[in-house]
């Protein structure tokens, strides 16, 4: 275990507190660079999607896991970047414009949710938030003369600076990992200075923030369209790995695997952004692994306890046909969601932590070590 | 002129009289207490101050500038810091960071230069955390500082609250009961801090305080309330035998 000795006011500052971070750190991006040489292109074509998800899963963190101001309304964001991009791509904008554009269209629109919401807490701002959401889908559908309606929009092949960038190659990987590793320095860059403080108060006590001098609704605001702004460049990102945009892809489902990111990863470090977005990206093989082959196993297991051929057929037939139900895939994620808020409020990042402290202090670990103590419960509060 | 001063200042809760045409003022580096039994509108005045609740009518001055309808955030701009009675700090945050939320009135960088952390914000934060660094040595707070709060026993709390309102290098600070909830031991430091406050900051000090030998031992001039009203006023010793008082306090 490494004890730090700081002799320095820069030493509460710094983003690397001590060497072992720029090895473990310096590891894991080298593994990452060299990561298109190596995994096969299904793998690649899904940490491009890990990427941009955890783009997205940073900018919530800035919104939900900071400022504490919930949101069902990302894939509205994505939404706009993306049909932002698709729109300008028409008129041939180059890339750099139309990237930049997408960001500050959808800051200036988050900003603007943000001063309804400031009268808004809790539940009722993640009502009006999801009906952003489902605004913004049905004017996907219906401006027909800008989005195309419910046909969709074509998304042009990627150039940067005369060269084409297709969405499978390793430069559009590496585009989408400078994105996210620009967001989460950006981002931590934020949570060292008073803006971010400001945010992490506002989440604690408005009441406190404000008698300290913080301008709550400003800093909502802020937020707001901060996080906004950084999924609309990830909706950039978006539209051009898919190539083709719908209204129907951004849907309600998608602003909830953004939550899933956040409350799987864990809301209290950006850590959890990435991790919550490996875990949703992966989730998906898995579930169809799962739907796929789970009938065949089953029915063989029954054919193992001594069930004839035609009771396995007629096992295999219901579980495939039970797998394949509409809204299967939703129900997994709410049960994933309610597993992971009873038993591992703290997320995926929390448990690793906690696996790392059982190796450090082995033997001397305990459970209890993470465990929230009440000791003092509010008795009022000035709302 | 007085420092710090409120005129007829009332609050009503529909037939609820919290607050009734109080009026007082504040001398420059005095150490006023505000006394009297629940309920009596002490901490709905220190509310109207810091405008958690806007006043019914009668208007506040600070520096002879009518605060009565700066936005809450506009109050601490002007150098007025409060404590809360149930205290209010950021739970899931650092000690360190806690305390340096209390500077915030004095930070000038804009939120582009914080995403990119420039030179003038890093050098910005070192003065911000110096000045922590400060207040952390003057209360004694060294063992704490990487402490998330909702670890921290109560007592140690109260105090850092009183850290993060003196970060704020606040010309009157509003104190809402220090002492409640702490053991002996503790009031007597918190008893020595508010004189430093005053002694060596050079703060003005407003205080709700039920501790009645707190208040002897650190007001310059005490009021006593009941029912919104103010029943008297003076020195600690003045005002405690002042028969109304006596009244309100054992119903006499």
């Amino acid at each position: 275990m490494r004890f730090l000795f700081k002799t320095d006011y820069e030493d509460d500052i710094k983003l690397i507190p001590h060497s072992g971070y720029v090895v473990t750190y310096g590891i894991l991006l080298a593994l990452l660079l060299i990561a298109p040489y190596v995994l096969s292109s299904y793998l690649m074509s899904q940490l491009v999607f890990v990427c941009i998800y955890a783009t997205v899963g940073v900018a919530l963190l800035i919104l939900t896991g900071f400022t504490g101001q919930a949101s069902l309304g990302h894939a509205a964001f994505l939404a706009i970047g993306a049909y932002t991009a698709a729109y300008l791509q028409k008129y041939n904008v180059p890339f750099p414009v139309y990237f930049l554009a997408a960001g500050l269209l959808t800051g200036i629109i988050g900003a603007m949710v943000g001063f309804p919401a400031l009268r808004l807490t809790g539940i009722y701002l993640v009502i009006a938030t999801i009906s952003l959401a489902l605004i913004v889908e049905e004017i996907l559908a219906r401006w027909e003369s800008v989005t195309n309606g419910n046909e969709g929009m074509r998304v042009k092949t990627l150039s940067l600076l005369g060269v084409t960038v297709p969405r499978d190659s390793p430069t559009f990987y590496y585009l989408c990992l400078a994105v996210l590793v620009l967001t989460i320095v950006g981002t931590l860059n934020l949570l060292r200075s008073p803006t971010g403080r400001a945010f992490v108060a506002i989440r604690d006590s408005e009441t406190a923030a404000r008698s300290m001098g913080v301008n709550v609704a400003l800093y909502k605001v802020k937020s707001f369209a901060i996080s906004a702004a950084i999924t609309g460049f990830a909706g950039v990102l978006f539209a051009h790995k898919l190539s083709f945009i719908s209204p129907e892809m951004f849907t309600l489902q998608l602003s909830i695997e953004f939550i899933i990111v956040i409350l799987i990863g864990g809301t209290f470090s950006l850590h959890g952004a990435v991790l919550g977005a490996i875990f949703i990206v992966m989730i998906d093989p898995f579930l169809t692994y799962l739907k796929d082959d789970m009938p065949g196993i089953i029915a063989g297991v029954a054919a193992t306890f001594g069930a004839s051929s035609a009771t396995a057929g007629n096992i295999q037939s219901k579980v495939a046909a039970f797998a394949s139900l509409n809204g299967l895939k939703g129900a997994i994620y709410g049960i994933i969601i309610v597993l992971f808020v009873l038993f591992e409020p703290l997320g995926l990042y929390g448990r690793w932590l906690k696996i790392k402290l059982f190796f450090q202090l082995f033997p001397l670990y305990k459970r209890a070590t993470f465990k929230r103590q009440k000791i003092y419960v509010k008795s009022e509060r000035n709302r | 002129m007085s420092y710090f001063r409120a005129e007829n200042l009332s609050l009503h809760f529909g037939g609820l009289k919290a607050v009734d045409a109080v009026s007082f003022a504040v001398e420059k580096g005095e150490i006023l207490s505000i006394i009297g039994p629940n309920g009596a509108g002490k901490s709905s005045i220190f509310n109207l101050i810091s405008r958690i609740y806007r006043p019914t009518s009668g208007r506040i001055f600070f520096e002879d500038q009518d605060i009565t309808e700066q936005p809450p955030y506009d109050i601490a701009k002007l150098g007025i810091a409060r404590t809360f009675q149930n205290i209010e700090l950021f739970e899931n945050a650092t000690v360190l960071s806690n305390l340096l939320v209390g500077r915030h009135r004095h930070s000038t960088t804009q939120l582009w230069q914080e995403l990119l952390f420039l030179p003038s914000v890093r050098a910005s934060e070192k003065v911000h955390r110096r000045r922590v660094e400060q207040v952390i040595e003057l209360l004694d707070l060294e063992p704490y500082r990487d402490k998330l709060i909702s670890g921290l026993p109560y007592g140690v709390r109260k105090v850092i609250e009183l850290a993060r309102a003196l970060c704020s290098e606040p010309k009157l600070i509003l104190l809402d009961e220090p002492s409640s909830g702490l053991n002996v031991e503790e009031t007597d430091d918190m008893s020595f801090w508010i004189r430093d406050m005053k002694s060596e900051l050079g703060v003005t000090v407003l205080m709700v305080e039920h501790d009645m030998s707190l208040v002897n031992r650190v007001s310059d001039r005490v009021i006593a309330l009941n029912y919104g009203r103010v029943l008297a006023m003076g020195s600690p010793a003045e005002v405690q035998q002042h028969p109304d008082v006596v009244a309100a306090y054992l119903g006499a």
